[in-house]
């Protein structure tokens, strides 16, 4: 009996495991993030960093549509110091009172805006690629975090040239090929810590930046479950003592 | 089943595990309701967007512009000299919701409150009533120049939101 | 419940509506046989599962919404914006998964104990509408995000329905309300999506009466003989499953807790885009061996058909199974032969999970193969030929030699 369902359980829990397999692509090596793990938690000095690589360098291309500045108040930031964040992107505002479109000042309640007004826009300055929206990029590709990590760190080859398709050789991309040019090198932004702007440090910290921005409730998820979990196992192991007690006079 | 072989000891000893084990389940069962009770509260966005600023300089005087917030209209009237004096006029004994023109204004000259009738939220209309102030058309209630009930089945004034002149021609509301 | 009814008012009102003395009747004193072990806990896990689904999903409904070009943001404002959204939609999503893989060790249950034979056939069948209504249900509800995945699940399954001659084409449009999966589809697959479960609470309503009018099954799979052979439902039963219940929300809470995701598929992450298919198509989990016997038939119908006839073939199953013992417990040779066939569904599981190349395609043809034969063939065989072995004279006699 006990065979019979632990036998079923295993066979259960080893499809889902494949379908994750990834294709034709390398597969990147582990990085040892801090949200990892059931106590990780992000690293707010790590996510301010990533914050100013995504501003000085991803922003130039990619849109965070899905992440308003007021959620920036999350990691660490003041509402004034959100404020002059927001103060420094523009976005379309009401028609005014003869109809016209009208862009204003980004607030803290608005999100990332995409440098371009739109993808065909964006299609068209970037060579026909388009920069995706970034917001999901840590949990819409397998091995997430670690993926950007090495997509933009570790895959491009020093003083990288364009093959002749336009498209650069990265071994961490699908296919092996990608349009976007090497985004990092060393110092493409001066972090406010004074850590060295290494590619290393930047694609490291812009990756677990990225991972907050797709799963900003992380630690509120990791914190309820732990309480859950323990609270269940006492409720089960009273289950069981009852259960003992009521079966101890049943012949079965 | 075979349990008349039990002491009355044992008796108590396993009610109380019953009831101990009963009690522990309904405490995570209560606890478990609140999520799904809190997500019909006001959700993140909803709060983020709970404050608006609004240019009087286009208001002239004697006129007023409606303006949407949190859901709801907000009059913001550019009163003239008449209008004021005749609410200040008023002796406050005779209100049914006393309070002063001066408690509803931040500056005499503009008079911003929730333009939702006080008795069952529909929106009264602008220069109209028994006292040059607002009339809801639905079950007739009479506002005055400061918005403050006068005649009708409404209880209260028209509320006053909470607002701040951020320069001299703009005002945060919320 | 007794010292409930013997309260003056309460004996008045259930003498007008006797839901007390109904629920007395039927979850209480309910008499279960002695034997039952823990396989027989999934039944009522199961219903457990379905009262999660329905009541994340409702609330769920209230922040959703059900058009082409504001799902996808819906769901991305329940999981960053919504008290306690993400919470309520990972459950409801991995909840999905965990009612499957009670469902399907339930079923197991019932394949190698015999619970399909006389007299339960319409309780067995009554399972299997669960289970295709399930199916549906499921699908559809994975349309609603409207991310890549879902898009393009959505246009390979309702394209299953173009394999059927003449009509095929128009049966497809009628689905999709368009010529391609789009927002009218997205519409109708929320209004279904939201009706189906509570037709599933009604189908499930009629297998608990099928199961208490013919009484449960049991590991020894023989008929009982008396009352010795019973006990009540509660406490015993009750407790039981409370404990089974305890352990499933554990198994559950790691899941929703510490990888949420990994049940579901990155691809729907990314928004719907009906120009780009994603490179590599697998469905959720629970309906990779049946992709797999879809793929495993080089024809578009013949595909089809035999995807349908994996499930339909187990309607005949207490008719194909010719064997008069009910429990493999009695049967050596059936019991070797339904371990292969659970091998063979994980064989299956795999073939769908990976992309239709190399062996896998060969692999996959073996094991659909292997499966029919199971239930066409071995199983009428080893009904005739098998030697079972001696059955215990009733329910009680064993258990209390013992």
């Amino acid at each position: 009996m006990k065979r019979f369902i632990l036998s079923l359980a295993a066979l259960a829990f080893l499809v889902p495991a494949t379908a994750h397999a990834a294709g034709d692509q390398e597969v990147p090596p582990e990085h040892h993030w801090s949200f990892n793990g059931i106590f990780g938690t992000y690293d707010r000095a790590q996510l301010l960093r990533g914050l100013e690589v995504y501003r000085g360098v991803c922003a130039n291309c990619h849109g965070l549509k899905y992440v308003r500045f007021r959620d920036l108040e999350a990691i660490g930031l003041s509402e004034d110091e959100v404020k002059a964040i927001a103060a420094n992107y523009t976005v379309e505002g009401d028609v005014d009172s003869f109809g016209d479109p009208t862009t204003r000042e980004a607030k803290p309640f608005d999100a990332f805006p995409s440098p371009f007004p739109n993808d065909e826009a964006a299609r068209a300055s970037n060579g026909g690629a388009l920069p995706i929206d970034l917001s999901l990029v840590a949990k819409s590709r397998v091995h997430g975090p670690d993926y950007i990590h090495a997509l933009i760190g570790l895959g491009y080859e020093e003083n990288a040239e364009p093959g002749p398709t336009g498209l650069y050789h990265n071994p961490y991309m699908a296919g092996g090929y990608i349009a976007m040019p090497p985004p990092l090198f060393d110092d493409a932004v001066e972090y406010h810590d004074g850590t060295a702007a290494t590619v290393e440090q930047m694609s490291t910290d812009v990756s677990a930046f990225l991972m907050w921005a797709a799963e900003p409730k992380l630690e509120a998820r990791k914190a309820i479950g732990l309480k859950v979990i323990l609270f269940l196992l006492v409720l089960t192991g009273l289950f069981y003592v009852c259960k003992r007690k009521l079966w101890a006079n049943v012949e079965h | 089943m075979a349990d008349q072989t039990i002491g009355a000891h044992e008796e108590t000893r396993r009610d109380f595990l019953y009831v101990a084990t009963g009690a522990v389940a309904a405490v995570g069962a209560a606890m478990a309701i609140w999520p799904f009770i809190d997500q019909m509260n006001p959700a993140a966005d909803v709060l983020a967007l709970s404050s608006i600023e609004v240019d009087l300089s286009p208001v002239p005087v004697g006129q007023q512009i409606t303006v949407n917030w949190r859901g709801k209209p907000v009059f913001v009237r550019h009163r003239t000299e008449a209008d004021i004096e005749e609410a200040r006029a008023v002796p406050i004994e005779e209100l049914r919701d006393p309070q002063t023109d001066e408690e509803r204004v931040v500056k005499p000259e503009w008079l911003v409150m929730v333009g939702i009738c006080t008795h069952l939220g529909c929106v009264p209309l602008a220069d109209q009533g028994d006292f040059d102030g607002w009339f809801c058309p639905c079950h007739g209630s009479h506002y005055d120049s400061s918005g403050r009930i006068r005649k009708g089945p409404a209880p209260l004034n028209l509320a006053i939101p909470g607002y701040a002149f951020i320069d001299d021609t703009t005002i945060r509301v919320g | 419940m007794q010292a409930l009814l013997n309260n003056g008012f309460i004996r008045w009102f259930d003498n007008r509506l006797p839901v007390l003395s109904w629920t007395n009747h039927h979850m209480m004193e309910y008499p279960a046989p002695r034997n039952l072990n823990y396989a027989w806990n999934f039944g009522s896990l199961a219903g457990l599962a379905l009262v999660l689904q329905i009541v994340t999903g409702i609330v769920l409904a209230m922040h959703y919404t059900p058009h082409a070009d504001m799902a996808f943001d819906s769901v991305e404002r329940i999981m960053r914006d919504v008290n306690y959204g993400w919470l309520l939609r990972y459950m409801h999503a991995n909840g999905a998964s965990f009612f499957f893989i009670v469902v399907y060790l339930h079923i197991a249950r019932g394949l190698y104990y015999g619970s399909y034979k006389a007299p339960r056939e319409v309780l067995w069948w009554l399972g299997l509408v669960i289970l295709l209504l399930m199916m549906a249900t499921a699908f559809m509800g994975y349309v609603l995000p409207w991310g890549q995945m879902s898009f393009w699940g959505a246009t390979v399954i309702t394209n299953l329905f173009s394999a059927i001659p003449l009509i095929g084409e128009p049966i497809v449009q009628w689905l999709w309300g368009g010529f391609a999966v789009g927002n009218a589809t997205l519409n109708r697959f929320f209004s279904l999506h939201f009706l189906l479960p509570f037709v599933i609470v009604g189908v499930v309503v009629l297998h608990l009466w099928a199961l208490h009018h013919k009484k449960s099954n049991n590991p020894l799979g023989i008929d009982y003989k008396g009352p010795q052979d019973f006990i009540p439902f509660h406490p015993y039963y009750t407790i039981k499953d409370a404990f089974g219940a305890g352990v499933f929300l554990i198994l559950f809470a790691i899941f929703l807790f510490y990888a949420p995701n990994y049940m579901g598929h990155p691809d729907n992450y990314i928004p719907a885009d009906p120009l780009v298919t994603p490179a590599h198509i697998v469905p959720e989990w629970y309906f990779l061996p049946f992709y797999a016997i879809l793929r495993a038939i080089p024809d578009k119908l013949g595909g089809v058909l035999a995807m349908g006839a994996s499930i339909f073939i187990l309607f005949l199953l207490p008719w194909l199974d010719t064997s008069r013992i009910r429990s493999a417990t009695f049967r050596p040779v059936f019991k070797w032969f339904f371990w292969l066939l659970m091998i063979d569904l994980v064989v299956l599981g795999f073939c769908g999970a990976n992309p239709p190349e190399g062996f896998w395609v060969p692999l996959s043809q073996v094991a659909t193969v292997y499966y029919f034969l199971h239930f066409l063939i071995l199983l009428p065989l080893i009904g005739w030929f098998e030697r079972p072995r001696p059955l215990p004279d009733s329910i009680a006699k064993p258990v209390l030699k013992a």
